[in-house]
Protein backbone atom coordinates (compact mmCIF):
# COMPACT_ATOMS: atom_id res chain seq x y z
CA UNK A 1 0.00 0.00 0.00
CA UNK A 2 2.92 2.57 -0.73
CA UNK A 3 0.73 3.86 -4.23
CA UNK A 4 -1.22 6.79 -3.64
CA UNK A 5 -2.54 6.50 -6.52
CA UNK A 6 -4.41 3.25 -5.40
CA UNK A 7 -5.76 5.74 -2.17
CA UNK A 8 -7.96 7.74 -4.32
CA UNK A 9 -7.50 8.50 -8.23
CA UNK A 10 -7.75 4.57 -8.75
CA UNK A 11 -11.66 5.36 -7.57
CA UNK A 12 -12.23 8.25 -9.89
CA UNK A 13 -10.96 6.22 -12.57
CA UNK A 14 -13.59 3.13 -11.92
CA UNK A 15 -16.18 5.68 -11.77
CA UNK A 16 -15.65 7.40 -14.76
CA UNK A 17 -15.11 10.89 -12.62
CA UNK A 18 -11.74 11.47 -13.47
CA UNK A 19 -10.62 14.51 -16.31
CA UNK A 20 -9.41 13.18 -19.64
CA UNK A 21 -6.56 14.52 -18.70
CA UNK A 22 -6.02 12.49 -15.23
CA UNK A 23 -6.92 9.78 -17.11
CA UNK A 24 -4.66 9.36 -19.71
CA UNK A 25 -2.28 10.35 -16.71
CA UNK A 26 -3.94 7.31 -14.76
CA UNK A 27 -3.43 4.97 -17.30
CA UNK A 28 0.42 5.85 -18.48
CA UNK A 29 1.02 5.10 -14.76
CA UNK A 30 -0.90 1.47 -14.72
CA UNK A 31 0.98 0.27 -17.23
CA UNK A 32 3.86 0.22 -14.39
CA UNK A 33 2.98 -0.32 -11.39
CA UNK A 34 1.37 -3.74 -10.41
CA UNK A 35 -0.21 -2.59 -7.40
CA UNK A 36 -2.56 -0.38 -9.03
CA UNK A 37 -3.48 -3.19 -11.15
CA UNK A 38 -4.33 -5.67 -8.70
CA UNK A 39 -6.04 -3.18 -6.99
CA UNK A 40 -8.13 -1.74 -9.82
CA UNK A 41 -9.08 -5.68 -10.69
CA UNK A 42 -10.03 -5.95 -6.86
CA UNK A 43 -12.26 -2.66 -6.92
CA UNK A 44 -13.65 -3.70 -10.66
CA UNK A 45 -14.20 -7.40 -8.60
CA UNK A 46 -15.72 -5.58 -5.74
CA UNK A 47 -18.68 -3.90 -8.13
CA UNK A 48 -19.65 -6.34 -10.51
CA UNK A 49 -20.41 -8.31 -6.76
CA UNK A 50 -22.16 -5.56 -5.66
CA UNK A 51 -24.29 -4.08 -8.74
CA UNK A 52 -25.14 -8.23 -9.74
CA UNK A 53 -26.28 -9.48 -6.37
CA UNK A 54 -29.90 -7.98 -6.48
CA UNK A 55 -28.75 -5.90 -3.37
CA UNK A 56 -31.66 -3.08 -4.31
CA UNK A 57 -34.76 -3.37 -2.47
CA UNK A 58 -37.76 -1.48 -3.79
CA UNK A 59 -40.39 0.20 -1.64
CA UNK A 60 -42.92 -2.31 -0.94
CA UNK A 61 -46.46 -1.49 -1.62
CA UNK A 62 -47.58 -0.68 2.03
CA UNK A 63 -44.91 1.76 1.86
CA UNK A 64 -47.10 3.43 -1.03
CA UNK A 65 -50.29 2.86 -0.06
CA UNK A 66 -49.53 4.78 3.43
CA UNK A 67 -47.42 7.95 1.23
CA UNK A 68 -51.09 7.99 -1.24
CA UNK A 69 -52.90 8.39 2.26
CA UNK A 70 -50.44 10.92 3.90
CA UNK A 71 -50.67 13.18 0.48
CA UNK A 72 -53.95 12.58 0.75
CA UNK A 73 -54.29 13.92 4.48
CA UNK A 74 -51.95 17.35 3.91
CA UNK A 75 -53.37 18.09 0.14
CA UNK A 76 -56.90 20.41 0.67
CA UNK A 77 -59.72 18.84 -1.07
CA UNK A 78 -60.71 20.26 -4.43
CA UNK A 79 -63.91 20.73 -3.33
CA UNK A 80 -64.30 22.99 0.05
CA UNK A 81 -65.58 21.05 2.46
CA UNK A 82 -69.27 23.36 3.76
CA UNK A 83 -70.33 22.63 6.81
CA UNK A 84 -74.58 21.63 7.18
CA UNK A 85 -75.67 25.03 8.35
CA UNK A 86 -74.18 26.54 5.40
CA UNK A 87 -75.59 24.56 3.50
CA UNK A 88 -79.10 26.24 4.68
CA UNK A 89 -77.98 29.32 4.06
CA UNK A 90 -76.84 28.41 0.52
CA UNK A 91 -80.34 27.17 0.00
CA UNK A 92 -82.33 30.13 1.95
CA UNK A 93 -80.29 32.48 -0.38
CA UNK A 94 -80.75 30.82 -3.71
CA UNK A 95 -84.40 31.22 -2.85
CA UNK A 96 -84.32 34.33 -2.25
CA UNK A 97 -81.96 34.78 -5.55
CA UNK A 98 -84.55 32.86 -7.44
CA UNK A 99 -87.99 35.07 -6.35
CA UNK A 100 -85.96 38.17 -6.53
CA UNK A 101 -84.75 37.25 -9.77
CA UNK A 102 -88.04 36.39 -11.21
CA UNK A 103 -88.41 40.24 -10.81
CA UNK A 104 -84.96 41.48 -11.92
CA UNK A 105 -84.23 38.80 -14.50
CA UNK A 106 -85.03 41.13 -17.60
CA UNK A 107 -82.52 43.97 -16.31
CA UNK A 108 -79.71 40.95 -16.14
CA UNK A 109 -80.98 40.02 -19.39
CA UNK A 110 -80.07 43.19 -21.42
CA UNK A 111 -76.60 43.53 -19.24
CA UNK A 112 -75.77 40.39 -21.06
CA UNK A 113 -77.31 40.37 -24.00
CA UNK A 114 -79.58 38.04 -23.43
CA UNK A 115 -78.33 34.63 -21.65
CA UNK A 116 -80.18 31.67 -22.46
CA UNK A 117 -80.46 31.06 -19.09
CA UNK A 118 -81.34 33.42 -15.70
CA UNK A 119 -78.53 34.36 -12.86
CA UNK A 120 -80.43 32.20 -10.56
CA UNK A 121 -79.80 28.78 -12.85
CA UNK A 122 -76.31 29.89 -13.09
CA UNK A 123 -75.70 30.17 -9.45
CA UNK A 124 -78.04 26.69 -8.45
CA UNK A 125 -75.47 25.28 -10.66
CA UNK A 126 -72.50 26.23 -9.82
CA UNK A 127 -73.52 25.64 -6.05
CA UNK A 128 -74.71 22.20 -7.00
CA UNK A 129 -71.10 21.46 -8.38
CA UNK A 130 -69.69 22.29 -5.24
CA UNK A 131 -71.95 19.12 -3.65
CA UNK A 132 -68.65 16.29 -2.40
CA UNK A 133 -68.93 14.30 -6.03
CA UNK A 134 -71.07 16.43 -8.45
CA UNK A 135 -68.20 18.33 -9.29
CA UNK A 136 -66.96 16.34 -12.45
CA UNK A 137 -67.77 13.77 -14.77
CA UNK A 138 -64.10 13.44 -15.69
CA UNK A 139 -61.76 14.45 -13.30
CA UNK A 140 -58.29 15.12 -15.35
CA UNK A 141 -55.70 17.60 -15.79
CA UNK A 142 -54.82 16.73 -19.25
CA UNK A 143 -56.85 18.84 -22.02
CA UNK A 144 -56.24 15.23 -24.22
CA UNK A 145 -58.26 13.64 -21.76
CA UNK A 146 -61.63 16.04 -20.99
CA UNK A 147 -62.05 17.16 -24.43
CA UNK A 148 -63.06 13.54 -25.84
CA UNK A 149 -64.88 12.57 -23.53
CA UNK A 150 -67.54 15.70 -23.99
CA UNK A 151 -67.24 13.48 -27.66
CA UNK A 152 -70.58 11.78 -28.30
CA UNK A 153 -72.01 12.58 -25.18
CA UNK A 154 -73.67 16.26 -26.50
CA UNK A 155 -74.16 16.96 -29.65
CA UNK A 156 -71.57 19.66 -29.57
CA UNK A 157 -67.80 19.51 -28.54
CA UNK A 158 -66.40 22.03 -26.05
CA UNK A 159 -62.88 23.71 -26.57
CA UNK A 160 -60.94 22.42 -23.74
CA UNK A 161 -57.68 24.16 -22.97
CA UNK A 162 -55.49 23.97 -19.76
CA UNK A 163 -54.34 27.23 -18.27
CA UNK A 164 -51.84 25.42 -15.48
CA UNK A 165 -48.99 28.21 -16.44
CA UNK A 166 -51.36 31.15 -16.21
CA UNK A 167 -52.47 29.79 -12.48
CA UNK A 168 -56.00 28.34 -13.73
CA UNK A 169 -55.39 24.41 -13.63
CA UNK A 170 -57.92 22.07 -15.65
CA UNK A 171 -59.83 20.27 -12.58
CA UNK A 172 -61.85 18.33 -15.38
CA UNK A 173 -65.37 18.08 -17.52
CA UNK A 174 -68.97 17.38 -16.39
CA UNK A 175 -72.38 17.00 -17.96
CA UNK A 176 -75.03 20.16 -16.89
CA UNK A 177 -78.33 20.86 -17.05
CA UNK A 178 -79.40 24.91 -17.79
CA UNK A 179 -82.59 25.88 -18.64
CA UNK A 180 -83.36 22.89 -20.08
CA UNK A 181 -80.74 22.61 -22.04
CA UNK A 182 -77.87 20.23 -21.59
CA UNK A 183 -74.23 21.99 -21.55
CA UNK A 184 -70.60 20.94 -20.91
CA UNK A 185 -69.05 21.98 -17.96
CA UNK A 186 -65.19 23.21 -17.62
CA UNK A 187 -64.00 23.11 -14.11
CA UNK A 188 -60.89 24.73 -13.24
CA UNK A 189 -58.86 25.61 -10.03
CA UNK A 190 -57.39 28.79 -8.68
CA UNK A 191 -55.83 28.60 -5.20
CA UNK A 192 -58.34 26.90 -3.80
CA UNK A 193 -61.57 27.87 -5.27
CA UNK A 194 -63.30 26.12 -8.49
CA UNK A 195 -64.53 28.01 -11.41
CA UNK A 196 -67.06 26.67 -13.42
CA UNK A 197 -67.19 27.86 -17.21
CA UNK A 198 -70.70 26.44 -18.88
CA UNK A 199 -70.32 26.08 -22.45
CA UNK A 200 -73.38 25.36 -25.49
CA UNK A 201 -73.85 26.37 -28.52
CA UNK A 202 -75.33 29.60 -29.92
CA UNK A 203 -76.73 30.68 -33.33
CA UNK A 204 -76.46 34.31 -32.26
CA UNK A 205 -73.36 36.65 -33.01
CA UNK A 206 -70.25 37.04 -30.93
CA UNK A 207 -69.84 39.76 -28.29
CA UNK A 208 -67.07 40.84 -25.70
CA UNK A 209 -67.12 39.77 -22.39
CA UNK A 210 -69.81 41.41 -20.66
CA UNK A 211 -69.14 43.35 -17.25
CA UNK A 212 -69.34 40.78 -14.39
CA UNK A 213 -72.60 39.72 -13.14
CA UNK A 214 -72.34 39.80 -9.26
CA UNK A 215 -74.98 37.99 -6.63
CA UNK A 216 -74.48 36.55 -3.13
CA UNK A 217 -70.70 36.37 -4.00
CA UNK A 218 -71.03 34.82 -6.90
CA UNK A 219 -69.38 36.96 -9.67
CA UNK A 220 -69.92 35.41 -13.43
CA UNK A 221 -68.74 36.71 -17.27
CA UNK A 222 -70.96 36.10 -19.50
CA UNK A 223 -69.81 36.15 -23.66
CA UNK A 224 -70.28 34.82 -26.99
CA UNK A 225 -67.03 33.51 -29.48
CA UNK A 226 -67.21 31.49 -32.58
CA UNK A 227 -70.73 29.81 -32.06
CA UNK A 228 -70.60 29.20 -28.49
CA UNK A 229 -72.02 30.73 -25.62
CA UNK A 230 -69.96 30.76 -22.45
CA UNK A 231 -70.65 31.54 -18.94
CA UNK A 232 -67.48 31.25 -16.20
CA UNK A 233 -68.87 31.72 -12.41
CA UNK A 234 -67.01 31.47 -9.32
CA UNK A 235 -66.47 33.01 -6.06
CA UNK A 236 -63.31 34.38 -6.75
CA UNK A 237 -62.50 38.01 -7.42
CA UNK A 238 -64.04 39.56 -10.60
CA UNK A 239 -60.55 40.40 -11.87
CA UNK A 240 -59.12 36.74 -11.53
CA UNK A 241 -62.09 35.74 -13.24
CA UNK A 242 -62.09 38.19 -15.13
CA UNK A 243 -58.42 36.73 -16.63
CA UNK A 244 -59.54 33.06 -17.17
CA UNK A 245 -62.43 34.62 -19.36
CA UNK A 246 -59.94 36.85 -21.16
CA UNK A 247 -57.91 33.22 -21.63
CA UNK A 248 -60.47 31.08 -22.55
CA UNK A 249 -61.64 33.92 -25.21
CA UNK A 250 -58.31 33.85 -27.43
CA UNK B 1 -58.46 39.66 -3.00
CA UNK B 2 -60.68 37.47 -0.44
CA UNK B 3 -59.05 36.46 2.58
CA UNK B 4 -58.80 32.51 1.45
CA UNK B 5 -57.01 33.77 -1.18
CA UNK B 6 -53.79 34.16 0.79
CA UNK B 7 -53.74 30.17 1.38
CA UNK B 8 -50.99 29.63 -1.50
CA UNK B 9 -48.48 31.04 1.23
CA UNK B 10 -49.42 28.72 3.94
CA UNK B 11 -48.64 24.73 4.62
CA UNK B 12 -51.65 23.93 2.69
CA UNK B 13 -50.46 21.85 -0.69
CA UNK B 14 -53.59 21.91 -3.31
CA UNK B 15 -54.44 19.19 -6.17
CA UNK B 16 -51.65 20.90 -7.87
CA UNK B 17 -49.04 20.60 -5.74
CA UNK B 18 -49.74 17.12 -5.41
CA UNK B 19 -49.91 16.19 -9.33
CA UNK B 20 -46.81 18.25 -9.52
CA UNK B 21 -45.04 16.08 -6.34
CA UNK B 22 -46.35 12.85 -8.21
CA UNK B 23 -45.00 13.56 -11.31
CA UNK B 24 -41.47 14.71 -10.10
CA UNK B 25 -41.09 13.46 -6.79
CA UNK B 26 -42.72 10.06 -5.54
CA UNK B 27 -40.74 8.23 -9.57
CA UNK B 28 -37.68 8.23 -6.45
CA UNK B 29 -39.79 5.95 -3.67
CA UNK B 30 -37.93 3.07 -4.74
CA UNK B 31 -34.63 4.75 -4.47
CA UNK B 32 -35.56 7.00 -1.15
CA UNK B 33 -36.16 3.15 0.08
CA UNK B 34 -33.69 1.64 -0.76
CA UNK B 35 -31.48 4.41 0.49
CA UNK B 36 -33.62 3.90 4.19
CA UNK B 37 -33.03 0.57 4.25
CA UNK B 38 -29.48 0.30 4.15
CA UNK B 39 -28.83 3.17 6.46
CA UNK B 40 -30.85 1.65 9.15
CA UNK B 41 -30.23 -2.08 7.99
CA UNK B 42 -33.91 -2.93 9.12
CA UNK B 43 -37.01 -3.42 6.30
CA UNK B 44 -39.67 -2.38 8.98
CA UNK B 45 -37.70 0.89 10.11
CA UNK B 46 -37.09 1.82 6.90
CA UNK B 47 -40.54 1.82 6.10
CA UNK B 48 -41.81 3.83 8.51
CA UNK B 49 -38.67 6.31 8.12
CA UNK B 50 -39.14 6.73 4.19
CA UNK B 51 -43.18 7.29 4.58
CA UNK B 52 -41.75 10.48 7.50
CA UNK B 53 -39.03 11.57 4.72
CA UNK B 54 -41.60 11.30 1.91
CA UNK B 55 -44.59 13.21 3.56
CA UNK B 56 -41.80 15.79 4.97
CA UNK B 57 -40.76 16.22 1.46
CA UNK B 58 -43.70 16.93 0.37
CA UNK B 59 -44.66 19.50 3.22
CA UNK B 60 -41.34 21.13 1.94
CA UNK B 61 -42.61 21.18 -1.64
CA UNK B 62 -42.75 24.61 -2.57
CA UNK B 63 -39.50 25.00 -1.40
CA UNK B 64 -38.41 23.08 -4.45
CA UNK B 65 -37.79 25.12 -7.37
CA UNK B 66 -36.61 22.60 -10.11
CA UNK B 67 -33.58 21.00 -10.67
CA UNK B 68 -32.40 17.20 -9.70
CA UNK B 69 -35.80 15.77 -7.98
CA UNK B 70 -34.12 12.23 -7.05
CA UNK B 71 -31.04 14.10 -5.10
CA UNK B 72 -33.69 15.97 -3.20
CA UNK B 73 -35.50 13.64 -2.42
CA UNK B 74 -32.82 11.60 -1.00
CA UNK B 75 -30.71 14.34 1.26
CA UNK B 76 -34.41 14.62 2.87
CA UNK B 77 -34.40 10.82 3.38
CA UNK B 78 -30.78 10.74 4.07
CA UNK B 79 -31.40 13.44 6.54
CA UNK B 80 -34.42 11.48 8.32
CA UNK B 81 -32.59 8.66 8.42
CA UNK B 82 -29.65 10.42 10.48
CA UNK B 83 -32.15 11.88 12.81
CA UNK B 84 -33.89 8.40 13.45
CA UNK B 85 -30.17 6.95 14.39
CA UNK B 86 -29.49 9.69 16.50
CA UNK B 87 -32.09 8.64 18.49
CA UNK B 88 -32.38 5.21 18.11
CA UNK B 89 -28.75 4.09 17.78
CA UNK B 90 -26.31 6.60 18.46
CA UNK B 91 -23.83 4.13 19.37
CA UNK B 92 -23.70 3.33 15.14
CA UNK B 93 -23.07 7.27 14.36
CA UNK B 94 -20.00 7.41 16.90
CA UNK B 95 -17.56 5.44 14.35
CA UNK B 96 -14.71 8.38 13.10
CA UNK B 97 -15.38 8.69 9.55
CA UNK B 98 -11.83 9.91 8.82
CA UNK B 99 -10.39 6.87 10.52
CA UNK B 100 -7.03 6.31 8.73
CA UNK B 101 -6.72 3.82 6.46
CA UNK B 102 -4.77 1.01 7.72
CA UNK B 103 -2.55 -1.01 5.58
CA UNK B 104 -3.63 -4.10 4.59
CA UNK B 105 -2.64 -7.47 2.40
CA UNK B 106 -3.83 -7.31 -0.77
CA UNK B 107 -6.59 -9.45 -1.90
CA UNK B 108 -6.83 -11.18 -4.91
CA UNK B 109 -9.49 -10.24 -7.32
CA UNK B 110 -10.46 -14.07 -7.69
CA UNK B 111 -10.87 -14.38 -3.87
CA UNK B 112 -13.00 -11.02 -3.60
CA UNK B 113 -14.80 -12.39 -6.69
CA UNK B 114 -15.69 -15.55 -4.57
CA UNK B 115 -16.16 -13.71 -1.33
CA UNK B 116 -18.54 -11.37 -2.95
CA UNK B 117 -20.70 -14.21 -4.86
CA UNK B 118 -23.20 -14.69 -2.48
CA UNK B 119 -26.06 -12.05 -1.59
CA UNK B 120 -26.50 -12.60 1.59
CA UNK B 121 -22.75 -12.53 2.51
CA UNK B 122 -22.51 -9.04 1.07
CA UNK B 123 -25.20 -7.86 2.99
CA UNK B 124 -23.95 -8.37 6.26
CA UNK B 125 -20.46 -7.35 5.25
CA UNK B 126 -22.08 -3.96 4.41
CA UNK B 127 -24.24 -4.10 7.04
CA UNK B 128 -20.73 -3.59 9.11
CA UNK B 129 -19.52 -0.65 7.44
CA UNK B 130 -20.45 2.65 9.67
CA UNK B 131 -23.35 4.46 8.34
CA UNK B 132 -21.41 7.17 6.33
CA UNK B 133 -18.83 4.21 4.28
CA UNK B 134 -22.24 2.45 3.47
CA UNK B 135 -23.91 5.11 2.27
CA UNK B 136 -21.58 6.12 -0.24
CA UNK B 137 -21.46 2.83 -1.99
CA UNK B 138 -25.22 2.80 -2.08
CA UNK B 139 -25.50 5.89 -3.78
CA UNK B 140 -22.78 5.10 -6.35
CA UNK B 141 -23.01 1.51 -7.19
CA UNK B 142 -27.22 0.69 -6.10
CA UNK B 143 -28.65 4.58 -7.40
CA UNK B 144 -25.57 4.86 -10.18
CA UNK B 145 -25.49 8.84 -8.40
CA UNK B 146 -22.55 10.53 -9.62
CA UNK B 147 -19.86 12.54 -7.68
CA UNK B 148 -21.80 15.42 -8.25
CA UNK B 149 -25.20 14.09 -6.44
CA UNK B 150 -23.37 11.57 -3.66
CA UNK B 151 -22.09 15.19 -2.28
CA UNK B 152 -25.57 16.85 -2.63
CA UNK B 153 -27.32 13.86 -1.23
CA UNK B 154 -24.74 13.54 1.57
CA UNK B 155 -23.00 17.21 2.25
CA UNK B 156 -19.69 16.05 2.03
CA UNK B 157 -17.47 17.88 0.02
CA UNK B 158 -17.22 17.09 -4.18
CA UNK B 159 -13.44 17.51 -3.75
CA UNK B 160 -13.68 14.41 -0.36
CA UNK B 161 -16.51 12.05 -1.95
CA UNK B 162 -13.75 10.48 -4.22
CA UNK B 163 -11.92 9.36 -0.96
CA UNK B 164 -14.62 8.37 0.49
CA UNK B 165 -15.35 5.99 -1.74
CA UNK B 166 -11.59 4.32 -1.40
CA UNK B 167 -12.34 4.26 2.19
CA UNK B 168 -15.29 2.42 1.39
CA UNK B 169 -14.50 0.14 -0.94
CA UNK B 170 -11.70 -1.07 1.13
CA UNK B 171 -13.09 -1.12 3.93
CA UNK B 172 -15.72 -3.49 2.21
CA UNK B 173 -13.21 -5.38 0.57
CA UNK B 174 -11.84 -5.87 4.12
CA UNK B 175 -15.23 -6.90 5.86
CA UNK B 176 -15.68 -9.63 2.90
CA UNK B 177 -11.68 -11.10 2.81
CA UNK B 178 -11.58 -11.23 6.69
CA UNK B 179 -14.55 -11.06 8.43
CA UNK B 180 -14.64 -10.71 12.36
CA UNK B 181 -14.48 -13.90 14.10
CA UNK B 182 -18.72 -13.25 15.13
CA UNK B 183 -18.90 -13.40 10.94
CA UNK B 184 -16.25 -16.25 10.56
CA UNK B 185 -18.46 -18.34 13.16
CA UNK B 186 -21.54 -17.48 11.20
CA UNK B 187 -20.40 -18.63 8.31
CA UNK B 188 -20.04 -22.55 8.92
Amino acid sequence: MSCDYTRTVLHGYLDGELDAARAAEFERHLENCRECENSLAVAEALRSSLQCSNLYEGAPVSLRKKIRAGLDAATAPEAPRIPAWRWLAVAASILIVASVSWYAWPRYQNSTSSAPFSAAELIDAHVRSLQPGHLTDVASTDQHTVKPWFDGKLAFVPPVKDFSEQGFPLIGGRLDVLNGQNVAVLVYGRRKHIINVFVLPTREPDTPIHPPGLRQGYQWFHWRHQGMEYCAISDLSASDLRELAQLLYQ
Amino acid sequence: MSGSDQGRGSDVLDAQDRARFEQLVLPHLDAAFNLARWLLKSRADSEDVAQEAVLRAYRFFRGFHGGDARAWLLQIVRNTCYTWLEKNRPVELMTEFDEELHPQPSASPEALAIAGDNRERLTRALDTLPPRFREVLVLRELEGCSYKEIAAITAIPIGTVMSALARARQRLQRALTHPTPQEASREL
